[in-house]
């Protein structure tokens, strides 16, 4: 019977001929991710070796990368001497993967791993953060961990006992419309999955729409898919991939790619026609809580965030600015944007996007995190809306749980950032839209779409009862 | 036998169970003091000890989605609290399976707050309705982690017997 990418990832790297969905194993572990959370890590990974006479090595330094990105520069002093403890670790074990508060190489981990060449296609990748499976858009099984498991992961270099998950074929044909992204395509999807809906499973994306986006597209893809439940996200490895990783991340030995078997089981299979789609958000307080723009329109917002490990990168700073050049971000409103990473913001920067940014009076932050885990950086007032082009809407997520997120793609970020109210990007003038699609260069061809068929269960999420009774 | 301390509908997300600004706190001694700091009066009674260890909190479906703090988990540990819930995110199951936090799965799963609920031979009994409610059992592939008292334990016990 024949294996979908996971399984046959998963097979290689627990040393067996093949898996099938249910079986146990203990995968060989390629790459380990952690942020600031690595201080919990290392603080269980010593308890580990409490009492056991043996020296708390990590199994291979090489393998481990550590980013500092969830509150640079430190927002308080708690922080920045979990951040000390980490660096003295970092250190001492020799972890060369290690990107610290810098301007020249630092950003949001989801960011680092893919731009620096770490990720490579058919890898086993953890992280301890739930978007770690973001790279999967390289053709990586990769999942998120806690900090315990991260622990148990530097000593042992595999990770015991994980169930092979099933999976959910998700095929996307049809071109994009003008400003209709891939953060549209993920946000429908997880709308009719549920936030549940793909618990435990893996998504594994196909079809034109997907072969024809950027590597940049295919990680809002993945990135969004734990949104949906899903342990991860996967896209088969493809030419543009192998472009990505030589051009833009410098690697120079390219394992050779391997898709899933023709013959591949999937429980479900998702059909998405993205020629009709529109631009979609994501409701307060949950990210499967998603409609079409329109039923937002007039929603009037406070804050606007473009960035995140979801739309923070190049493509969604040349969006945005090409929809703001010229204008002005409307009174009121604090339109805050972060680079996704360093070598991102230099880029935004030689482009000039930066400077449109500042000039219709949006505050262009350093590369990180920022607002999007509401610790620092744009937190919100009671009664306050914000829209953001990143993954969570969760109440209290962006610092205040008395505050509304709504979720968008950059364009439809920037669109509102003029008018100030929830805003179709669609609704701007056809001049405009004809330079911001010059812009946004390769990625997808764009051309409307909807869920054609979606076979098996499933269901809308609408009215569901949320919070405490 | 013990009450029904919190009752909760679904996707209760670890930002709720835990914000994100308190996620500079790591060390599981620490964390119980922002145990659903956003929901005061919970809050505010298990800090006054009103919350007998051992009380359940009861919700529905994809308890503890979101991110993978594992404070989430380490913080209603700290109180003794157990969770029934009708399912759990995943990484939120792993999580709790590695530090030890008591879990159970009930997808049908009827109480209030206040009810009393006893365990008994892999069922859920509320006593106070008078119902009684399957369960699922735990991943069978973590039940080493769970008889070995948590991942730390189990990954320690392979270290030393040298299987690592
Ligand atoms: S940008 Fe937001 S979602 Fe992404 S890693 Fe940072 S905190 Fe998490």
């Amino acid at each position: 019977m024949g294996m979908t990418m996971v399984q046959k990832i998963l097979a290689k790297a627990a040393g067996l001929p093949s898996v099938k969905v249910g079986d146990v194993v203990e995968p060989k572990v390629d790459l380990a991710m952690s942020h600031e959370n690595g201080a919990l890590v290392i603080n269980q990974f010593n308890e580990i070796y409490q009492g056991t006479g043996q020296p708390a090595n990590v199994w291979d330094p090489s393998r481990i990368a550590i980013i500092f990105d969830h509150r640079v520069p430190a927002e308080s002093s708690k922080t920045a001497t979990n951040q000390k403890k980490i660096r003295e670790f970092v250190a001492k074990q020799g972890i060369a993967k290690f990107h610290d508060i810098r301007g020249d190489e630092g950003g949001i981990c989801h960011q680092i791993l893919p731009e620096s060449g770490y990720d490579l296609p058919g890898q086993v990748i953890v992280g301890t953060d739930s978007h770690t499976t973001s790279h999967g858009a390289l053709g990586a099984f990769s999942f998120g961990i806690g900090a315990t498991e991260m622990a148990s992961v530097w000593a042992l270099g595999k990770v015991l006992n994980v169930e092979v998950p099933g999976t959910i074929k998700v095929v996307v044909n049809g071109t994009l419309p003008k400003y209709v992204e891939p953060k549209d395509i993920i946000l429908h999807l997880i709308g009719k999955l549920t936030a549940e809906g793909a618990n435990y499973k893996v998504i594994e994306f196909h079809g034109e729409t997907v072969r024809k986006m950027s590597t940049s597209g295919r990680l809002v893809l993945c990135n969004m898919t734990v949104e949906a439940g899903a342990t991860s996200g996967i896209v088969p490895p493809d030419k543009e991939i192998v472009r990505y990783l030589k051009q833009e991340a410098g690697v120079k030995n390219i394992p050779a790619l391997f898709g899933p078997d023709a013959d591949a089981q999937y429980e479900q299979v998702v059909e998405i026609d993205a020629s009709k789609l529109e631009p979609q958000i994501a409701f307060p307080h949950t990210v499967d809580n998603v409609k079409p723009v329109g039923a937002a329109k007039g929603i009037k917002v406070q804050q606007i965030v473009i960035g995140s490990c979801t739309n923070g990168r190049l493509d969604d700073l040349a969006i945005a600015a090409n929809i703001l050049k010229g204008k002005k971000v409307a009174r009121g409103v604090r339109m805050l944007v972060f680079p996704a990473s360093t070598r991102i913001y230099q880029q935004a920067l030689q482009k000039g996007y930066l400077a449109t940014f500042m000039k219709a009076g949006a505050v262009v932050m350093n590369s990180g995190c920022g607002p999007c885990l509401g610790v620092h950086q744009g937190a919100l007032a009671d009664g306050d809306k914000a829209l953001a082009t990143t993954n969570r809407n969760f109440k209290g997520r962006m610092g205040n749980p008395n505050a509304e997120v709504y979720l968008s793609s950059s364009a439809t970020a920037a669109a509102s950032a003029i008018t100030g109210e929830i805003t179709d990007p669609r609704s701007l003038t056809a001049s405009k839209a004809k330079t911001a699609k010059a812009a946004k260069k390769p990625i997808i061809a764009r051309k409307p779409g909807s869920v054609k068929r979606s076979t098996s269960n499933v269901k809308r999420s609408t009215g569901k009862k949320k919070g405490r009774k | 036998m013990a009450k029904v301390a919190l009752k909760l509908g679904d996707d209760i997300s670890t930002d709720i169970i835990y914000p994100g600004r308190y996620m500079a706190t790591v060390l599981p001694t620490e964390t119980p003091q922002f145990a659903f700091v956003d929901d005061a009066e919970f809050n505010k009674k298990l800090k006054a000890k009103q919350v007998e260890p051992g009380s359940f909190i009861v919700a529905g479906k994809n308890f503890g989605c979101g991110s993978s703090r594992e404070q989430a988990a380490s913080c209603l540990t700290g109180w003794g609290l157990k969770v029934i819930a009708k399912n759990f995110a995943r990484i939120f199951l792993q999580n709790s399976i590695n530090v030890g936090l008591n879990m159970v799965i009930c997808p049908n799963i009827e109480a209030d707050e206040g009810d009393e609920i006893e365990i008994v031979n892999g069922k859920v009994k509320n006593i106070t309705k008078g119902k009684e409610f399957d369960t699922v059992p735990l991943p069978k592939a973590r039940q080493a982690i769970i008889d070995a008292g948590g991942l730390i334990p189990y990954t320690r016990k392979l270290i030393t017997s040298g299987k690592k």
